[in-house]
């Protein structure tokens, strides 16, 4: 027997998306509501699908480094990390420290990048538009620094297999510690427009709750998991890239729900300024790529790394059967495993709330289809 | 009794119209105004292609030796050479440059080993439709020719 409401109302099946704008893309959800409770709710996925993964077994390993940019292109330089590890760890080379501390400072500051963009869209959905136009003020320093470094602000393609293609440009140094100044201040400006504002907490708190159970059976990662509580944060667990030297703390939450997880995203962007501002006051001279032959022809093997993207575990899998193309690519992208948890996280909600969960998966559609 | 008194005086909403209101001030305008004001580009900016000619002579600095064509992931450059029998060397007959399909990742760039294909500062590509999207010698050497607006 089904649940019967006082109107006696049957189901009903909503279609949200793809072109709803808050469905960040082109994701489409089947809803199945009862009035305005929503009892399930099917993803559909795969409108921006490109096919990133056969690319790859057409492109020799230096061509297909662009094209990982392009599947989290809010978090282009977390991509390339990803990857350039992976492919190291074939050829069993390691980047000088020196690359190493660069790669670092970037990809924090591109973890800032994106989770302002995060910030900006959720409050937006929410209802909170005024912080959108700040977030993009403060992401357009960090875009600078890209710029002014690789020669572009999304897309970036910052490294390369090896190491980095690029020595660094006068006034990084500078640049760098002149926006940590510039946004921590401005991290607080957020909060106060949103942390203590009612609205904000009453369409946040008791939203989307997903326990630490759950978030390890759907194998959600990133800040979704450490708001429910979970201390696990691959930069501490399997430091790459010469993590442990730096000195950081993992945010973590208490009720898994939407709140927290803001409240998560918020530190992290606080704690990504201080390993900036530790890794920018030693970066160690030297060279900035290994010794990598011009064409790059790993053994025969196969190398899985993941790393701790703004999302959350980005993994590559590659394997190699020794010519100048990878056998098989694969990419764990956390946007698409952690949008598997949408259905259970909206079960029981509203209608308006699905929004507000949507938003808190940080999903980017390009990584979700790649 | 704190706390119901900064609910009754609605100090959390009245904290975050602040920070709006604050930035008020002229001089917290960001906005660029762009054809007016034209943005400063980051030297390393990976814009329109380029194909660099000897200041000096005229002759272009390209040895037509086709790395940039293999390292390019798009296949998008195609280089015409041919062999001049008198110095037995390869001379450059075209250069195209498919501009639509490239992606401005810059390894043609890093593959040039004279310094010929260079990505420019020039960000300014875009048209109407797609004819003129693919550069020949010619259009490569010179570079495009934006619009200016006067205001």
């Amino acid at each position: 027997m089904p649940d019967q409401t006082f109107l006696d109302s049957t189901e009903l099946v909503l279609n949200m998306g793809p072109q709803h704008p808050s469905t960040h893309g082109v994701l489409r959800v089947v809803l199945k509501l009862d009035g305005e409770k929503v009892l399930g709710a099917d993803c559909v996925i795969g409108y921006l699908h490109r096919g990133v993964e056969k690319i790859g077994e057409n492109r020799t390993y230096q061509q297909f480094a662009p094209y990982v940019d392009r599947m989290d292109y809010c978090a282009a330089v977390s991509n390339g990390l990803g990857y350039c590890l992976a492919v190291e760890k074939l050829l069993n080379a390691e980047a000088p420290p020196r690359a190493q501390a660069v790669r670092v400072i970037l990809t924090e500051l591109n973890r800032i990048a994106s989770h302002l963009i995060w910030l900006g869209t959720h409050a937006l959905d929410i209802g909170a538009i005024t912080p959108l136009f700040y977030v993009m003020r403060e992401r357009e320093e960090i875009l600078n620094i890209f710029e002014k470094y690789c020669g572009a602000r999304l897309t970036t393609h910052a490294f390369r297999i090896g190491g980095l293609q690029y020595e660094t440009y006068d006034g990084l140094e500078q640049d760098v510690k002149a926006a940590c100044d510039h946004v921590l201040p401005k991290i607080d400006e957020y909060e106060r427009l949103l942390t203590g504002n009612r609205i904000w907490i009453g369409r946040l708190q008791n939203v989307g709750v997903l326990n630490a159970a759950d978030c390890k059976q759907y194998g959600v990662t990133g800040p979704m998991l450490r708001a429910a509580g979970v201390k696990w944060d691959l930069r501490k667990a399997q430091p790459y890239s010469g993590y442990q030297q730096y000195d950081f703390e993992i945010p973590t939450g208490t009720n898994g729900d939407t709140y927290d997880r803001y409240r998560v995203r918020m530190e992290e962007m606080r704690q990504s300024v201080r390993i900036i501002r530790q890794a920018v006051e030693r970066i160690p001279e030297g060279s900035i790529m290994a010794k990598i032959p011009k064409v790059i022809k790993p053994p025969v093997g196969e190398a899985y790394v993941s790393i701790e993207a703004p999302k959350g575990e980005l993994g590559y899998f590659i394997v190699s059967d020794g010519s100048t193309q990878p056998y098989r690519l694969r990419v764990r992208p956390p946007s698409f495993v952690n949008l598997q948890a949408l259905d259970q996280m909206t079960r029981g909600a509203l209608v308006a709330d699905v929004v507000a969960i949507i938003g808190t998966l940080d999903i980017v559609l390009g990584e979700v289809d790649r | 009794m704190r706390k119901f008194l900064r609910t009754i005086f609605l100090i959390d909403l009245i904290e975050g119209l602040w920070v709006t209101f604050h930035y008020q001030r002229p001089k917290y305008i960001v906005t660029e105004q762009y054809p007016a004001q034209r943005p400063k580009v980051a030297e390393r900016y990976r814009g329109a292609p380029r194909l660099n000619i000897n200041p000096e002579n005229g002759e272009t600095l390209c040895i037509a030796c086709n790395l940039c064509a293999l390292a390019c992931p798009e296949n998008l450059i195609v280089v015409g050479a041919e062999r001049n029998e008198q110095t037995r060397r390869k001379e450059l007959t075209t250069f195209i440059y498919d501009t639509s399909r490239c992606m401005f990742c810059g390894l043609c760039e890093d593959a040039c080993p004279v310094d010929a294909l260079e990505l420019t500062q020039d960000f300014e590509m875009a048209g109407y439709n797609r004819d003129g999207q693919v550069w020949d010698r010619q259009m490569l050497e010179e570079g495009p020719r934006p619009k200016q607006y006067k205001y």
